[in-house]
């Protein structure tokens, strides 16, 4: 499949060093300042060495990487709340032009879902999101698999970092923001570690999942959030003493999104350790699942966005 | 908690709470008899008074299997607080934290209004004072509530701690119930 890779960090740099890989070919790369462009595919390792040097993938100007000849427009730009610019533009352009998009920036999908749906009912190609819920765990796909209908709920530890964060507090006794300045030190949390501890990226996560299983109707703004950056560590002393610990944990259904500090059994499912993930599944007739693995990273998202993109030239 | 007496009747033991009231344990046992069941004893814990003030009661009960939810729902319709009732306990337990300023919050008026408006007995306590550089204090609190009234009994503290500006963790989920 052709490809343009817009974005640059972390998960955009992984899918066009990985696309190759995967029997991919990359037409262009664009971050917010420059763009690289081939129809005859782009030399990857050069123009990431570029984006090195010299801050930006190339010369050319961002928007045409929009119009250059793909199959599929992978969007992989930061995160944006409200309108979910530029990464919803974007898209909107992919689909106008009847090619695929996948996202594997959560604010289109979390923000805008009906009106992406709405796009894509208007085009040839196909959105696709799975790397937008549990880095690497395939959870789009699974309830999809299910049928979203067969799938009362789902619920998760669907951040890293704050998981990493209250894993550190109960095994060390040490205090939140003790702890918070160590996972800045190791990068497990960035600079402003706001949109991680106080619960925003796994709400984002929970708006997608419950989209996913009503068939659209919520953003962010529906849903009941509270973040760790309370907890003192007291409260995971009393509960250690109980057998239980305390996870961020999200959960999504048709009738909404909460997302909050919650009580799990300390040797539990949901109590994973560290920046781990883990997604539970529940379904009508089969039961429980649960899948659990690297929520974040470049690698580990990017295998996300290459599973879709099989998808699609299937 | 369940003997076999014969082919039809089985021995079955109904533990109640009672308000300490004349008349209560009357009350409690008229529903037994009228709906089929022979009563074969009657432990009355007078000495014993729960937190709430009320007095536990053992029934011993003898009836056909097929009669004993219909003795056990008489007794709720009655207005009796059923405990446990056969081998089935009606008493699910819950675990919640609650974090924040718990002494300007008026902990024993948390938690009496939280088992006022929620069917739920607070069955343990833990309390860890905050430290002295004016963090925040938790308690552990362990509610029994009635059977498929776990939702809404954690629903109840919700709804007090967030007037008294707490912060709730509640169970996950997946981990209510037993």
């Amino acid at each position: 499949m052709r490809v343009a890779v817009l974005g640059a960090g972390a998960v955009g740099r992984s899918v066009a060093a990985l696309a190759g890989e995967f029997g991919h070919e990359v037409v262009a790369v664009a971050d917010s300042s420059g763009a690289a462009l081939d129809d005859g595919g782009i030399d990857v390792e050069a123009v990431l060495a570029a984006k090195d040097e010299t801050g930006t993938v190339g010369d050319a100007d961002p928007a045409d990487a929009l119009e250059a000849d793909y199959d599929a427009l992978v969007e992989a730009t930061p995160t944006t709340l409200g309108d979910a610019q530029p990464g919803f533009g974007h898209v909107e352009r992919a689909l106008e032009r009847d090619r695929h998009a996948v996202l594997a920036n959560k604010g289109p999908v979390a923000e805008r879902y009906d009106e992406l749906r709405a796009l894509e009912a208007d085009s040839a190609g196909e959105v696709r999101f799975e790397a937008t819920v549990g880095g690497a765990i395939p959870a789009i796909a699974t309830i999809e698999d299910r049928e979203p209908e067969q799938v009362p709920a789902v619920r998760g530890v669907l951040n890293g970092t704050a998981n990493f964060t209250l894993t550190r507090m109960a095994a060390e006794g040490l205090g939140y923001d003790h702890v918070l300045a160590e996972a800045q030190d190791l990068g497990v949390a960035e600079a402003d570690p706001t949109f991680d501890v106080e619960g925003t990226d796994a709400a984002l996560k929970c708006v997608i999942l419950a989209n996913l299983l009503a068939g659209g109707g919520f953003s962010l703004e529906d849903a009941e959030v509270e973040g760790i950056s309370g907890i003192p560590g007291n409260a995971l002393e009393l509960a250690a003493e109980d057998g239980r610990t305390i996870r961020l944990i999200g959960e999504a259904s048709r009738d909404g999104v909460r997302v909050g500090p919650r009580l799990v059994p300390e040797n539990g499912t949901l109590a994973v350790s560290g920046t781990m993930n883990i997604v539970q599944i529940e379904t009508r007739h089969g039961g429980r699942m649960n899948l659990s693995g690297r929520g974040a990273g470049g690698p580990e998202t990017a295998t996300a966005v290459l599973a879709d993109l099989r998808r699609l030239s299937r | 908690m369940t003997d076999d007496v014969d082919g039809d009747s089985r021995a079955y033991t109904v533990r109640l709470e009672l308000v300490d009231r004349p008349g209560e344990l009357l009350n409690a046992l008229r529903p037994i008899a009228e709906n089929g069941g022979n009563l074969l004893s009657i432990f009355h814990e007078r000495g014993n008074i729960t937190p709430r003030g009320h007095i536990p009661v053992e029934v011993d009960v003898e009836c056909p299997p097929d009669r004993f939810e219909a003795i056990v729902e008489a007794l709720t319709n009655a207005g009796v607080n059923v405990i446990q009732a056969g081998a089935e306990r009606f008493a699910e337990e819950v675990v919640v934290l609650l974090v924040g300023d718990l002494v300007e919050a008026d902990l024993s008026d948390t938690l009496s209004r939280i088992e006022d408006g929620s069917a739920a007995t607070v069955v343990d306590f833990a309390f860890a004072a905050g430290d002295r550089n004016g963090g925040d204090a938790s308690a552990r609190v362990r509610l029994a509530a009635r059977r498929g009234s776990v939702e809404e009994a954690v629903a109840g503290i919700r709804g007090v701690a967030d007037e008294k500006g707490l912060l709730t963790v509640e169970p996950a989920g997946s981990e209510v119930g037993p």
